[in-house]
This record gives C-alpha cells, structure tokens and sequence, in this order.
C-alpha cells in the first residue's frame, strides 16, 4: 500500500518536474530566438560600419578642370587615368575596364570636394583617398570568397613551353609529382615578385600553368619564401572579382596602398544604385518627419480623447461607440490603414504621394489608440481623492481636471506615447501603400517632399540581389534597432522615475 | 505656406488672449467691481474663438483656393479676426466667461475622441467604395469562390480561395509555434519564476515584442529560409526557398510575446484562495495550474489566441518579404503560399491604376482581412465578457 503511494507521488512529482521544464524551455527557446536573430543582424551589418578606399597619386590637369564650374569637372578621368597608370603592364581593353571596376563610380567625389575647397591644388600633384567599388570592398572584407595564401615551401622551377602562352612548372625532382611537391592544386594561382600564373592542370607529373600576370622572363626558379600559393573557396566563373582583380588588390594591400575607415557615408548619404554609395540619411530624415508629424497629430488627440472619456463621459451609447472602435482599431492590421490612408489622403483629399505628411497621418490614425489606452489608464492611476480635493476648495471640474489629474498623469501619458512613437517608427507596411517605398536618393527637404523611412529602406534593399546591399540592410537595421531601444529605454527611465504609488 | 499659416493661427490666438485679458483687466480696474470669471479665462474665451475661427476659414480657403495658395494665411487672419471679435465684444463684468470657455474645451474634448470613429467609418467607406466598384467587374461569387488567382494573367482571374488558404496555412504554423511557447512562457513566469528571474524574462519578451515586423521579416528571409530549406533538403524533402514553414516560424515567434503576456495578465488575475484550496487538498503546483488555474483563465487565454490569430491574419511584412507571390492551393508547409497581406501588398505598390480590376482587387482583399480580424476582435471581446468568472 505504502510502496503504490509512494510510487504514485513519485510520478506525481516528476511530472510535475517536467512541467516546469517544459515552462522553462519555452521562455529559454524564446529568448535564444531573440539572441540568435540580434547577433545574426550584427554578424550581418558589421561589416556595412565600415569601407576601403586607395591611395592614388593624381595629378590635379587644370586642362579637366573649368576654374569657373570647378564641380563640373573631370575628375573621373583625372583619376581612372591615374590609377592606370600605376599599372603600366596592363595594356589591353579588358584589363584597363578590370582595373577601373575597381573603384566606385562615386571615387572622385573626393577629389572634387578637396578642389573645391581648395583651388590651389589644381595643376599640382595630390594624393587623393579613393573609395574602392562594392566588390572590391567585398573582397577586402572577404565576403565574396574565402582567400588562403600559403607560402611557397619548396622550390619552384618555372619554364616557358615553347610555341604557346603556357607555362610549366615543377619542383625540385622532376621524376615525383609536382602537385605533392609543391602543395598546388589545380586553379590555384602562384603568386612572385613580377608575376601570377594560375595552374590550370596536371600533366606528366608537371603542373601546367597559364599567365595572369606575365613574370620576368628571367626568372627560373623561386626558393622558398619567394613565393606564395593563393586559394579561393569560390571558382572565378561564380565569383564578381575576377583572379586578376583579386591580385591587384593583394598588391595594393601589400604596398599599404588600401584604407580601410569607419564609412561617415552610410550616415551622411541617401540611396544609392551602388552599394558602396549608399546611405541612410534619406530615410533617417523621412523616418524624424513622419513620426514627427504624427506625434504632433496624436499626442494632443490622444490626450483629449483618453481625458474625455475617462473623466467627463457619460455612460451612454455615444461613449460605448467610441470605446468600442478604440479597441477595435487597436487591432485592425496595419496594412488597412494603409488602404485608407490611399483612398481618402491621396484620391480624395489629392495630398501627394511619397509625402512624409501623409506618411504622419497615417501613423498617427496608427498610433491613436494606442496613445488613447496608455493615457487612460495613467489617467485612472490618478486617486479620485485628488480630484474630490480640487472640487472640494471650488475648482469646476475642468479646472481639477486640467491642472492636478493631468499633471500627476502625464509621466504614464509619456511613457505611453513613446511607446506609440516607437511603433510609428518601426511600422512599414501602411506606408508602402502611399508611395513611400520610391527610389528617392534626395534627403527630403520638407513635410511634402518625396521621401522614404528607415524600415521602408530596410525592406528596399533586402530585396536586392547584391552582396553588399545585404550588409547594408542588416546595417540600417542596426541603426533603427538602436533607434528603439534608446525610445524604450527612455519609457523605462520615466516610469521608473516618475513612477508613484498612491 | 502650411507652416506660416499655422504660425498664423497661433499668433492670432496670442493677440486674441491678450486683447480679451486686458479688457477684463481693465473693466475691473475701471468699474472695480469684481469679475465673474478671471481675466485670464475671457482671454482664453475670445483665443478660442480666433482659434476655431482662423481653423475653419484657413480649411476653407485651402479647399477653393489649393493648400499652397498665398490665400491660405490671408484667411486664416482673417477667419481668427471675425472669430474673435464677436467673443472680445461679449466680455462685460458678469459674463459667465469660464463656463462658456469650458463649453467649449467640452466640445474639443469630444471631437477630438469621435476621431477614433471618424477613422473606422473612413476605413469602412474607403474600403467599402472601392470593394463595390470591383465587384462591378468581378462577381462577388467567383471572388469568394474561386480557386485560381492571377490578377496579372489574362485573363485575369480573382479567385480568392487559394489565398485564405495560404493565410490560414501560415496562420495555423505561427499558432502551433506561438500557441505552447506562449502559454508555457506565461504559466512560468506567471507562477514559477522568481520576482528577480521575472524582471530579467519580462523585458525579453518586451524587446522581442518590440523588434519591427520589417526586421522579421529579414531574419525569416536570409536566414530562416535557407535553414528550413537545408534541413528540409538533407531529410530528402523538397522545400520550397520562400516555404510556408519559415514564415510561419518566425511570425510565430513574433506573436509569442502577445500570447504570453496576455495569458500572463490573466493568470495573475485567478485569486489566489482558488490556488490556497488546490494546495491544500494535496495538489501539486503543476496539477494546481493544470486543473484549477487554467480552466478558471479559460476564457482570456481563448480571447488572447483570438487576438493572437487576428495579428497573424493582418501581419504583411513578415510575409512579403519571406512568403512567395505564386497563389498555390496546398496544405503542405514547404510549399510557397501567398497570403491576402502580400497580394495588397503587391498590388498597390507601384503603379495604381484606380479603373482597373487589379488595384480595385487589393481593396477586396483589405476588406475581406477587414471583416475578419473585426470578427475575432469581437468574438474575443465577447467571450471575456460572457465566460469571465465573477469571483468577488
């Protein structure tokens, strides 16, 4: 008897064990969730925080330059011709296209800022920072494709074939496989002072190799340490830098050649095509005037309604109408205001499209009731003993109102309303709807200027297929993730502060 | 021209309030008999009355005249002048002048509140509008009943079913993942957790309830998809790469924070003697919340998932960005669905045209999801009021 009862309670708490583990594996899984889903977007935006740029030496041609339009002038030219003139050997139509791919379209921005701010310069011989294209940025930050470079541990013997562009390599005995001798595999390239070949395959115990850069005709043999083995994880037909470019890189970094710097431009710059080019301060701006034209609409609405209807409505069917639609629009998709922002702020009322003011009505119809339920209920907070006090010494009911209830309940309104702003500033979906999802690379000047937010700019360049924009989005989500821990930090901070119980 | 006529506005409203305060001020000074109201509130009175006044003849001038007309300040001044005149004449030494301001602070206050029905009957008239001139080209039957949609095909089709299965394919996912984690997330903080695990768990939940659907929505795309595809693939399934399950998943756990701290308001709400006549019987805590705790929250926890499918139902961005466009009629979670979200999403970004079925189609769509979250918003609404225990 006693051994089943014991048993039983046995079994009783086990499965009571168990479900407090499952209650404790439920909260961990969510917060692993969280935690996997910040440090993958941080994994994935670091990278966008910063951008590499070379050093080329440009001789400033007054003959590119009008000294009355200075912002009009060539300086694309005056610095892809510079940059091709570091590499003499490159000769051909191709390679020149190759190496100029390199730098970003926007290089010479730069260089047109130094002249403009110093007219000097022109006809003189500068050194001008030169930001490199996106898949060269890639590649330096080795996103596009792992690179090893092992030393060369043998010694490399190297003959030219007679009658073709090929080359052959071996290494010490001749008799044994080259590859095993000296670490090769196919594809990969060979890299010394003056020359990279790219093996191409295996023949007789040699190794066959073709030109990517020519070498000296002079050299024979490489002893070790002259040389080095380069290896990519990704082959050159699926890769967007090719092995040429990748060996001017790796030249430009050895000479010390490549800056790599905190990218001021992701801030300071709108959209752009080229990754490289592109920056938040479009959206930022959009973001501050929408949710500023909607904190401006809702906060005063939200006020008056949540003090009407909790301290001067009469219970009748007009107040449950209106409490009935609150808490109705608090749970209306988003998407629908959006519908309705379209047909009655753009069709009927012929606002403009793209516009931060409509984008802020939107939001503040979104945000309305959240702003109304937070005031109420901080409202409520307030003791009736404060009001009957105000009444009691001959304030009307307005005047108790107006100047002991809100006052005391406006921390919690606060807190409330950053809240909303916070939710305003993070909503995307009504706003696709009015046309703020436009390629607008303008910051926008004005309340009915086109303009687009940050988490419109977000879903934008999520849906692009380049590399780089990638880390720019996980980039700007970082930043609108900073945006809203600092808005619930500050909630936080009020309620803690301001918090008082009666 | 919109800044300066604001500006306008509030410069009358000063004048106004100055002027009405001074002539208050000085019939006391001159007569010295004593004001009904303070000087101050027949200031307010006659700023009221430039106020409403600038408001309404501004509204009007930029209705005839267009917003960006120089009209617009000039009637606003004018507007705040013929409002406030009369009210300035008004003021003598026994006008009721705080009464008849509070009047009309009353009106503001009630205005202000009928916004909230303003804005369901816009989005009603907004959507209805449209939905019936769609329904002019489109029978309301083979909307509602067809089973293939291509409103880009020709010829165009608006056959809705596919959609709502896709929606409720991702909907039953998201539950069936938020469904228990929230719960179970809610019964531990609720009634195991420490007062210091507790405040560590609850902004957690708070971040996560706080994180942007966009940004969801980019965490399911990059990163949740390629691992559903992946693992799907190396069990020998074939996933689709903007699959049902990824979407789903990650709108799952976008909910789990609502379920949880609804269901947790609600268990805190059980009485505590309920839980005292449990243990005292013998129970232990598991079987206590299982059997006592739970049915007595019955009614919240049902109203939470209710409002909890609703969120799911209307959520878009999550699934723009990870669920496909192609409207596939199918219950397999490694499929690519659409949902009703994307395809008004898709529909009305970029080109508009408001005479074609195309865009017509998208208003459909917002007021069929419309109709829907509005009837879960109330079932759950009823059933609290209807099932809630009364316990004191």
């Amino acid at each position: 008897m006693t051994e089943v009862r014991n048993e039983l309670v046995a079994k009783r708490y086990a499965a009571e064990r168990r479900f407090r583990f499952y209650g404790a594996a439920a909260l961990t899984l969510t917060a692993l969730f969280l935690a996997v889903l910040l440090i993958d977007v941080i994994n994935k935006g670091l990278p966008a925080f910063h951008e590499h740029s070379v050093d080329i030496e440009v001789k400033v041609d007054a003959a590119d330059i009008d000294p009355s339009n200075l912002p009009g002038g060539n300086y694309d030219k005056l610095v892809k011709e510079a940059f091709r003139a570091e590499f003499p050997s490159v000769t051909d139509r191709t390679g020149k296209k190759a190496l100029t791919a390199l730098l970003s379209t926007g290089g010479a921005d730069r260089l047109r800022e130094m002249v403009i701010a110093d007219p000097a310069i022109i006809g003189k011989q500068v050194t001008v920072p030169v930001l490199l294209s996106a898949d060269a940025d890639l590649f330096l930050k080795s996103m596009s494709s792992d690179v090893t470079s092992v030393e060369g541990k043998a010694t490399l013997h190297i003959a030219r074939l007679e009658g073709d562009e090929g080359y052959v390599l071996t290494g010490d005995s001749t008799g044994e496989e080259a590859e095993k001798q000296l670490g090769i595999a196919p594809g990969e390239l060979v890299r010394f002072a003056g020359g990279a070949l790219r093996v191409t395959g295996v023949q007789n115990g040699y190794l066959k190799a073709e030109v990517v850069f020519a070498p000296d005709p002079a050299i024979t043999a490489l002893s070790p340490g002259q040389w080095s083995v380069l290896s990519f994880a990704i082959p050159e037909s699926s890769r967007r830098i090719s092995d040429q470019q990748a060996l001017w890189l790796e030249q430009l970094k050895q000479d010390g050649r490549i800056e790599n710097s905190f990218a001021w431009r992701f801030f300071e710059s709108g959209d752009s095509r080229e990754p490289e080019l592109a920056g938040i301060r479009g959206a930022l701006v959009g973001s501050l005037l929408t949710v500023a034209v909607a904190i401006l609409l809702a906060l005063p609405l939200g006020i008056a309604a949540a003090v009407y209807l909790e301290q001067f409505a009469p219970k009748n069917h007009w107040t449950d109408l209106i409490e009935v639609n609150i808490n109705n629009l608090a749970a209306v998709p988003s998407i629908i205001f959006g519908l309705l922002g379209l047909a009655v702020f753009l069709n009927f009322f012929g606002l403009p499209r793209s516009a931060p003011v409509v984008g802020g009505l939107v939001l503040a119809l979104l945000v309305l009731p959240t702003i109304i339920i937070a005031s109420r209920a901080a409202l409520k907070a307030v003791p009736p003993s404060i009001t009957e006090a105000a009444l009691g010494v001959g304030a009307s009911k307005q005047q108790a109102v107006f100047q002991h209830v809100l006052p005391l309940a406006l921390p919690g309104i606060m807190t409330g309303t950053i809240l909303g702003l916070a939710r305003a500033f993070g909503e995307t979906a009504p706003l696709l709807m009015i046309g703020m999802v436009a390629f607008i690379a303008d910051i926008p000047q004005g309340f009915t200027s086109a303009a687009t937010v940050l988490p419109v700019q977000v879903f934008l360049w999520s849906d692009l297929p380049e590399l780089a924009f990638r880390a720019k989005t996980a980039a700007a989500i970082m930043v609108l993730l900073v945006v809203l821990f600092a808005l619930n930090a500050v909630a936080i901070y009020l309620r803690k502060r301001f918090e008082r119980r009666w | 021209m919109f800044l300066w006529t604001v500006l306008l506005i509030v410069l009358m409203a000063g004048i106004a309030y100055v002027a009405g305060r001074a002539r208050a001020s000085g019939m006391v000074a001159a007569g010295g008999a004593r004001l009904h109201s303070l000087p101050s509130y027949h200031g307010l009175f006659v700023a009221a009355g430039a106020m409403i006044g600038g408001l309404a003849l501004a509204i009007l001038a930029a209705f005839v005249f267009g917003a960006q007309s120089f009209m617009t300040p000039v009637a606003a001044v004018a507007g705040g002048a013929i409002g406030a005149a009369p009210l300035y004449s008004r003021s003598s030494l026994d006008f009721r002048a705080r009464n008849a301001f509070e009047r009309v602070v009353l009106v503001v206050l009630i205005a202000c509140s009928g916004v909230a029905v303003l804005t369901t009957v816009g989005i009603v008239f907004s959507v209805l509008f449209e939905t019936l001139i769609f329904f002019r080209a489109v029978s309301p039957i083979e909307f509602l009943f067809g089973t293939h949609w291509s409103p880009n095909g020709t010829p165009a089709s608006f056959g809705f079913v596919p959609l709502l299965a896709g929606t409720l394919l991702i909907t039953v996912i998201a539950l069936v993942v938020a469904g228990p984690l929230g719960l179970l997330s809610a019964i531990y903080m609720a009634e195991y957790a420490s007062p210091r695990l507790r405040s560590v768990l609850k902004p957690v939940l708070e971040i996560l309830a706080g994180i942007p659907t966009v940004v969801l929505g980019f965490f399911a795309a990059l990163t949740v998809a390629p691992l559903v595809r992946f693992s799907g693939e190396s069990l020998g399934l074939a996933v689709a790469s903007e699959s049902a399950l990824a979407a789903g998943l990650v709108m799952g756990m976008m909910i789990v924070p609502l379920i949880s701290s609804l269901s947790d308001d609600i268990i805190n709400a059980v009485p505590q003697a309920l839980r005292d006549g449990s243990y005292a019987m013998g129970a232990t805590k598991s079987e206590t919340i299982k059997k006592v705790v739970l049915p007595a929250a019955l009614p919240g926890i049902v109203s939470a998932f209710m409002l909890a499918i609703s969120r799911a139902i209307g959520e878009t961005m999550i699934v723009v960005m990870a669920a496909g466009l192609a409207a596939n009629l199918t219950a397999n979670p490694f499929a690519a669905v659409t949902t009703i979200t994307v395809q008004i999403a898709t529909l009305l970004v970029g080109d508009q045209e408001f005479d074609s079925p195309k865009t017509l189609s998208a208003f459909a769509l917002g007021f069929v999801l419309f109709f829907f979250t509005l009837v879960l918003n109330y079932i759950a609404l009823r059933i609290v009021q209807k099932y809630r225990e009364q316990y004191d």
